[in-house]
């Protein structure tokens, strides 16, 4: 009986805070389209999300590109098919690699940072005290954040993928002696634009995503600084779960054969 | 006979008949817990009113069901007259417009300078111009004793009392007409505390505003109020003039006033 109770409660519990993530979404979608629009917010935003991220995500990217190309060499040298190596990289880093580590990344940096600082602001009464001067904190802080997720991660995953390809070039080249005209023709004759959209859309959505989870769980922290470290976590584990599930989702609705 | 042309002038006219603010059976709830149980409140127009009560009797709830921060389970609430429970996020918006407010830890954005945030309500609100905006916020820090070096600081550096008096310029910032306090002298030293108490009633009676102030120090309620409403278990339980307080038989009143652990309200440890 206690039994049945309790899986009730978490029944209830869950479609609560899915119900309330769901109105909470709606909510940021149509404060992002409507006026009045804070293009200073927006504008620093831009810069968070995007500039300061660019280090970050450029390491990673290049990193992963490298990797990859040794990893294929590796394992495609048992069947022979080490020529398909620049094909391998393209595909891995501009569809996977790039917009998955970006996701990530940016969730552990931006998330966070967005939790942490929307967090402290609902404990300090600070968001109460947006309202009270007339300005909705749904347009003041979270379109801005919301927005600049959505359009600088694609910008982030693009650069990410030239970062990737050119790092699994470097290796491919320099350490596994390939023909460097030849690695280059490969990729070119090989690539298409698919790869890459399906990339920045995926890209897209994280970044939606990303910010969607910081500013939720930030702006209904509560309980002083220990509900603000709780929404911060709270946010990079729902963003990364979320980023690797759409992940999935999206694969599956560019490529089903 | 020409009486109904008078009618939409109503409003800025002084007018004892229709009260400033009027709260009707305000109920609040969060989960299982009965915060307002029906709250009966009225406010008239250029009146300070003071809301005292334990810590965690709601007095905050309350204010909070006023400004729209929080929405009742049940009741009315009445600002000139119109009900602003069920308004649009638009109109709602405008009713903000004439009330400031200080929170209890001030609320300052530590993400702007003072003068930034004293000028918000102007700059985002009122869509006024730098310059300008920046001169009326050096003007209200001056009208709270605060000179003009200290508008290009940051909220990080200022000490409680002087975030309480930046906060206290940033409420007075628009010239509202209605001014919320929500204790303002909690975790200041008692001669900071006065100087607040001066500042508020210097500042309110500059505005002509009504003032609603909530707090659990007597001495701050004292100078401050008009008159003086007590909440306990989500109710106002007694209302009354600051010389009334003094003499009341009521029992509640008395053990609040004389800060005694003794009497009819009983701190249960759960607390
Ligand atoms: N947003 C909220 N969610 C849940 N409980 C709340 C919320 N706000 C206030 N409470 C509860 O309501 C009670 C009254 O709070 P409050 O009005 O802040 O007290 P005070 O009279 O000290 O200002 C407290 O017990 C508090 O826990
Ligand atoms: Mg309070």
């Amino acid at each position: 009986m206690e039994f049945i109770r309790l899986i009730g409660r978490v029944f209830i519990n869950f479609f609560e805070a899915a119900g309330r993530l769901g109105i909470f979404t709606l909510k940021v979608i149509y404060s992002c389209l409507t006026p009045p629009f804070y293009f200073k917010q927006l504008f620093s935003q831009f810069l968070e999300v995007g500039f300061y991220s660019l280090p970050v995500v450029a390491l990673t990217t290049t990193f992963a590109g490298m990797v990859i190309a040794l990893q294929t060499y590796t394992g495609f040298a048992r069947v022979s098919a080490e020529g398909a190596v620049s094909m391998v990289v393209w595909i891995a880093v501009t569809r996977e690699l790039a917009p998955v580590m970006a996701g990530l990344m940016v969730a552990g940096r931006i998330g966070a940072s967005m939790a942490a600082e929307l967090g402290t602001m609902r404990v300090t009464e600070q968001i109460d005290a947006l309202t009270t001067l007339s300005t909705d904190p749904f347009k003041y802080l979270i379109s801005p954040r919301v927005i600049a997720g959505l359009l600088m991660l694609p910008i982030l995953v693009l650069i990410g993928d030239v970062l990737g390809i050119c790092g699994g070039y470097l290796i491919g080249v320099y350490k596994l002696d390939f023909n460097a005209t030849s690695y280059l023709v490969n990729t070119w004759n090989f690539m298409k634009p698919i790869d890459v959209i399906s990339g920045l859309v995926k890209a897209g959505v994280f970044g939606f995503i990303i910010a969607l989870m910081g500013c939720y769980n930030g702006f209904y922290s509560k309980g002083g600084a220990q509900g603000v470290g709780t929404a911060t976590t709270n946010a990079v584990v729902s963003s990364s779960i979320l980023i690797l599930v759409f992940n999935y989702i999206i694969t599956e609705i560019f490529f089903r054969t | 006979m020409f009486s109904f042309l008078k009618k939409s002038t109503k409003k800025t006219i002084p007018n004892g008949h229709v009260p400033k603010i009027k709260m009707t059976g305000v109920y609040k709830t969060f989960g299982e817990k009965n915060v307002l149980n029906g709250v009966d409140l009225e406010i008239k127009k250029g009146e300070s009113l003071v809301i005292i009560g334990g810590s965690g009797t709601g007095k905050s709830v309350t204010l909070k069901c006023i400004l729209g921060l929080l929405s009742p389970d049940k009741g009315s609430i009445k600002i000139d007259g119109e009900d602003v429970l069920n308004m649009s996020p638009h109109e709602r918006e405008r009713i903000n417009k004439q009330i400031g407010m200080l929170f209890q830890g001030a609320a300052l954005f530590d993400s702007m300078s003072v003068w930034e945030n004293v000028a918000f309500g102007l700059l985002q609100g009122q869509k006024m111009r730098k310059k300008a905006a920046r001169a009326i916020a050096i003007e209200k820090l001056a009208q709270v004793g605060l000179t003009e070096d200290v508008a290009d600081m940051y909220p990080a550096d200022l000490s409680g009392g002087m975030k309480k008096r930046v906060g206290l310029a940033r409420a007075i910032a628009t010239n509202p007409e209605i001014i919320f306090f929500d204790e303002p002298t909690t975790g200041l030293d008692p001669i900071m505390s006065d100087v607040i108490n001066d500042l508020i009633v210097s500042c309110v009676k500059k505005l002509g505003a009504t003032a609603l102030t909530i707090t659990h120090d007597m001495a701050s309620a004292r100078k401050i109020a008009d008159r003086i409403a007590m909440l306990y278990e989500g109710k106002i339980i007694w209302i009354g003039t600051v010389k009334e307080i003094e003499k009341t038989t009521n029992p509640y009143v008395r053990q609040f006033i004389a800060g005694s652990a003794t009497g009819p309200i009983h701190i249960s440890a759960k607390e």
